[in-house]
């Protein structure tokens, strides 16, 4: 495939490796910011190709893993309603709430359904004039420009039928507030190449000033994150902490000002609830005052909800980069992707999904006593 | 299973209660020929009926009547829409059986279609079906014997629910299943994977592409013929459908007890298929197949194989994939691309797009 075989090369892939060893002199911790970025990683095996300096934690951005509970349990209450028709992007069908996942509510007779995009939720609207779509806008300021859109074109073309049920998260506040936890290790960010694809990363700038951390823009595939990771370390060893940007072919300092307008335009920063981290103030969009009409949590009065959390799940640590998802002890045993303790393990970005699917489980296990393979 | 001349139905009836599921209901990922779907198997279904047969685990059962060796196979076809590039439901229900008694080693010969017909359904989409599964099956060379349909209220079905058995005749000395994989031995798979699920995928996401992904459905008993020509002692033939060739690998990594060590870079992919699912956030590894088998043959055999395969118009692009490893057994592990190792595991359910 033209534009992504170059981005997976063998070849060049030795050469960063060989550089980076070369460069670091000393142990540090970096955090990749994005599910997508965990996913490359432990998908392509990158971290088992680095020197022992440097250290990857996982990071906050997996979209499906920090919606809150509540929203969740929500989105099953307004899903499970016979006028409803409910749409969701895929992975969020198996995100366990506090009772069932959207999968179960599907068996049980809810009109369920997965999109790609919130423009085709809106086709379902105009094809069922009779039933109420709703569309569950949930992710980073990636899928925001999209979801604005949703609503906009259905206040421009009347849909009255349509609704979204709104849990966005933003990141740099998210980031901010990893970096202020007094159990923070982090030292060095690969930063979310998509979100800055659309914000820019403008913003980034006085959060690498204030904590003193060098922040690389980096995209999703292995060559990509081997040299986000060079970056980063490069200015670590220099003692920089600067905002570089290693995603260029896609990302520009300003970002996409034409999506910026249009979020902007449809919705508002407001305080966030974050799955397993708590309450971040501005961490959040909601739709303006202006469509309340496509506000699916004002349209549908959703009684009281009363959340429960397993007790054992750290899901809220390994978001933050504290821990590693085979530090939880229900890891691999109580909790696999088949039967999900908390949303980590849910999400093909999620880090204990990823950890798992790839075989982490064993690996860590082997490792003490063998190396992994035999073509190493 | 080594050989197994007589069975007697019962003998080895389950009496234990139904155990419990972890879901209290019937949901899709059930059938997505993951964890979930094994569960389902293990849990519900094989605890009543075990017997010698069964325990196989394979495609088909093979058992001795009177002298002769037989495969019996069964396959039901529910896929939406039931016309798609490169085939349709009525096709696919023909080739579907004919593979699994392929790979049992078997020469396929006589069907049965069982139709669950939604009132509605048009005639002409009925007769084209039906017309198709005749062609499908006079290229097969196997003759559809008996027969059964049914209809139901409108909404009850999708347009039609095809079933087909099948039996066919196994060569003397063939002896192929999915416990015999030894380590040392190597994975070939006959040509470039995850083609019919993108096929499908693309009419149901109304994607477009340059050339259009045809489904690959085909029958694969003329290959295995070619392949059983140069080399008898096959150890194992899966045709990797729903739940791509990760779940055909995991089943065999486990009822073998061996691991499977792939390389990435072996994979034959076509760009299209490789396209589609860097746009669909699809892993090809888990996309079904429906004209492709995976071979597990012993290190001398691979050579002869590997040019059987290659000559004959469905294994034009066969290639050695991965080898079987005394290591991590019952795991399948993959060098990856850029050299580093990962395990490929069996997904619990569907495979669902990301976010982003």
């Amino acid at each position: 495939m033209k534009y992504i075989d170059e981005y997976r090369d063998e070849a060049l892939a030795g050469k960063l490796v060989n550089e980076l060893r070369q460069v670091v002199t000393k142990p540090w911790v970096l955090m990749e910011v994005c599910g997508g970025q965990t996913h490359t990683i432990v998908k392509y095996g990158i971290d088992h190709l680095l020197p022992d300096e440097v250290e990857l934690v996982h990071g906050p951005g997996c979209p499906v893993c920090v919606t809150s509970l509540e929203m969740i349990d929500k989105a099953h209450a307004i899903a499970q309603r016979p006028e409803v028709i409910f749409c969701s992007f895929g992975d969020m069908l198996r995100v366990p709430g506090s009772k069932v996942d959207l999968l179960v509510l599907k068996s049980r007779g809810a009109d369920v359904r997965v999109v790609y995009s919130p423009i085709d939720a809106l086709k379902i609207a105009r094809t069922n004039p009779h039933k109420k779509v709703v569309f569950f806008a949930i992710g980073f300021e990636t899928t925001a420009p999209g979801n604005a859109m949703a609503v906009w074109q259905a206040q421009k073309q009347g849909l009255t039928n349509f609704s979204v049920l709104v849990s966005h998260v933003l990141v740099p506040p998210a980031m901010a507030a990893i970096l202020q936890s007094p159990l923070n290790r982090v030292q060095g960010f690969l930063g979310p190449g998509h979100v800055c694809t659309v914000m820019g990363y403008q913003e980034y700038e006085p959060i690498a000033a204030r904590y003193r951390v060098p922040i690389v823009i980096t995209g999703f595939e292995p060559l990509d994150i081997l040299e986000g990771v060079l970056m980063t370390v490069r200015q670590l060893e220099a003692g920089a902490a600067e905002v570089e940007n290693e995603y260029p072919r896609v990302v520009k300092r300003e970002g996409n000002r034409v999506a910026q307008d249009l979020v902007n335009s449809v919705f508002e920063i407001c305080d966030r609830k974050w799955r397993g981290v708590g309450l971040i103030p501005k961490s959040g969009y909601k739709l303006r005052p202006e469509f309340r009409k496509q506000d699916a949590e004002l349209l549908f009065e959703v009684e009281e909800i009363d959340t429960e959390e397993s007790s054992v799940c750290i899901s809220g640590l390994v978001l933050r980069g504290v821990k590693k998802p085979h530090d939880c002890p229900a890891f691999g045993t109580a909790c696999t992707p088949t039967r999900p303790l908390g949303a980590t393990m849910v999400s093909a970005e999620g880090a204990c999904a990823a950890y798992y699917a790839y075989g982490r489980h064993l690996q860590e296990e082997k490792r003490k006593v063998e190396p992994i393979g035999t073509n190493h | 299973m080594e050989e197994v001349n007589e069975v007697i139905p019962g003998a080895a009836l389950g009496t234990c209660p139904l155990p419990l599921s972890d879901y209290q209901e019937i949901v899709l990922a059930h059938g997505s020929g993951g964890k979930i779907s094994q569960q389902l198997i293990q849990e519900i279904l094989l605890p009543q009926f075990r017997n010698e047969l069964l325990d196989v685990q394979h495609d088909g059962a093979v058992f001795s009547v009177n002298g002769a060796r037989l495969a019996f196979s069964t396959d039901s076809f529910v896929v939406s829409p039931i016309f798609f590039p490169g085939g349709d439901i009525g096709k696919l229900a023909i080739h579907g059986t004919v593979n699994d008694l392929a790979m049992c080693g078997a020469r396929p010969l006589y069907l049965s279609a069982g139709f669950i017909l939604e009132e509605g359904l048009s005639m002409r989409e009925f007769q084209a079906v039906v017309l198709s599964m005749r062609e499908a099956a006079a290229t097969a060379g196997v003759a559809l014997v008996t027969g059964d349909t049914k209809v139901v209220d409108r909404g009850k079905a999708d347009k039609l629910f095809v079933n087909t058995s099948g039996i066919g005749l196994v060569p003397e000395k063939v002896n192929i299943h999915p416990g015999r994989a030894r380590p040392g031995d190597k994975v070939i798979v006959s040509g470039e994977i995850a083609v019919h699920g993108i096929a499908i995928m693309s009419v149901r996401e109304g994607i477009e592409f340059e050339t259009e992904v045809l489904s690959d459905s085909a029958p694969l008993n003329g290959l295995v013929s070619a392949i059983l020509a140069v080399a008898q002692d096959i150890h194992v033939l899966r045709d990797p459908t729903r739940g791509g060739i990760t779940s055909a690998l995991s089943e065999i990594a486990l009822s073998a007890r061996v691991g499977i060590l792939l390389d990435e870079a072996q994979i034959p992919i076509s760009e299209e298929v490789k396209g589609a699912c860097e746009i669909l956030g699809l892993d090809p590894l888990y996309v079904a197949n429906e004209g492709k088998l995976v071979a597990i043959v012993a290190p001398e055999d691979v050579a002869p194989v590997l040019s059987a395969m290659r000559g004959h118009p469905l294994g034009e692009k066969a290639a050695v994939i991965g080898t079987v490893t005394d290591e991590h057994r019952g795991f399948i592990f993959m060098k990856t691309r850029i050299g580093g190792t990962r395990v490929v595991d069996m997904l619990s359910g569907e495979q669902l797009p990301r976010i982003c």
